[in-house]
């Protein structure tokens, strides 16, 4: 039986939605276009079967993720794995929190920070420059945003320039966008609790 | 490309910061998500002016007023909704209100009954995510011009 998740994990759980994703079968030419569907790529995932359903903002929203990610220069991308963690953990996604933990305990080649966060929660003891990064991804990811000139200050102590807090500010908030759609649409579960 | 977005004027921060310009290419793609999301070709049962009034209650419940009043200029027949005190009852709208300000306001207490709820009252899927993709859009912008007027203040 399937069996929600809900505290945070790296373990990268299953995804599954609330809605019926889009079929293959019956996409249209604008879908299987902005799925990138061809005959020798047909993989697609539930979560982007979903999106489907809204053609135009999956269109725009992927390369937007990538460039905000994964885009040279600015701050580590570790960093900005860091500052999606932190929105995520804001709005409890327990998917999005354990993707972007896993990504930056591969990055980082260590689990410390991510076991740290998940263990002890937004509390836990971090280096400066974390500790100020987490902080910051935090504040900014409340509704209102509780971010201020302190946490700005705080980051400027810790070392970061103007361009990596441009890049916390949108990795931050990139995840403000992308737990609306994970932790709104579907559910983190375990489909086969036997395994590992 | 002239580099005018509705992030950056609502953060009153210049394109030429050197710090915009490296991500010249992200605040381009944000615009283009914010034509997407307002004001898509197929926009659904959700109108143009629906979704700007909207995206004028969440700038609201984020306390971004100028962004507010930018979006509330399209938002038409629905300008009330513009309003978090109206609960959308006038316009029939009661539920995806409700919806909309849980999904902006109390995103961690979201569950499976806020979805099977409007889907009970005939909301189609494909308008369950186009209302979700509005709503997460908004956080995303929300913060980035937080966050920019916050970077100006200290980079000055």
């Amino acid at each position: 039986m399937n069996n929600v998740i809900r505290k945070f994990t790296r373990n990268v759980p299953h995804w599954q939605p609330r809605v019926k994703p889009v079929d293959l079968q019956e996409a249209t030419e604008a879908q299987l276009d902005a799925l990138k569907v061809t005959p020798s790529n047909t993989k697609v995932s539930d979560y982007v079967l979903t999106l489907a359903h809204d053609v135009e903002s999956l269109k725009v929203r992927s390369p937007l993720f990538n460039a905000i990610m994964y885009d040279k220069g600015g701050m580590s991308r570790a960093e900005r794995e860091l500052g999606a963690l932190g929105a995520s953990m804001v709005n409890h996604c327990i998917y999005c929190a354990a993707v972007h933990a896993m990504r930056h305990a591969q990055l980082e080649k260590s689990t410390e920070v991510t076991d740290k966060l998940f263990r002890d929660g937004a509390k836990a003891e971090l280096g400066k420059r974390d500790r100020a990064i987490f902080d910051f991804a935090v504040a900014l990811s409340e509704c209102p945003s509780q971010a201020g000139p302190e946490h700005v200050a705080a980051l400027k102590e810790a070392g970061l320039d103007e361009a990596e807090v441009l890049d916390l500010i949108l990795s931050a908030s990139l995840f403000g966008w992308a737990n609306r759609l994970m932790h709104v649409l579907g559910d983190p579960v375990r489909i086969d609790d036997s395994g590992a | 490309m002239a580099l005018e977005t509705t992030s950056l004027n609502s953060a009153g921060i210049g394109a030429d910061n050197p710090a915009v310009k490296a991500r010249a290419n992200i605040f381009e793609m944000t615009q283009e998500a914010e034509e997407a999301v307002l004001r898509p070709k197929d926009a659904g049962p959700w109108s143009h002016a629906l979704r700007a009034a909207l995206a004028a209650r969440i700038a609201v419940l984020n306390g971004e007023a100028d962004l507010a009043t930018r979006y509330a200029e399209g938002a038409e027949e629905f300008a009330p909704l513009a309003d978090p005190d109206t609960d959308g009852t006038g316009q029939g709208l009661a539920e995806v209100v409700a919806f909309m300000d849980k999904v902006a306001a109390d995103t961690r207490n979201i569950a499976a009954e806020d979805i099977s709820g409007l889907r009970a009252g005939g909301v189609a899927d494909a308008d369950i995510v186009r209302l979700c993709e509005l709503n997460a859009f908004l956080a995303y912008q929300i913060r980035v011009i937080a966050g920019l007027r916050l970077m100006k203040g200290a980079f000055a």
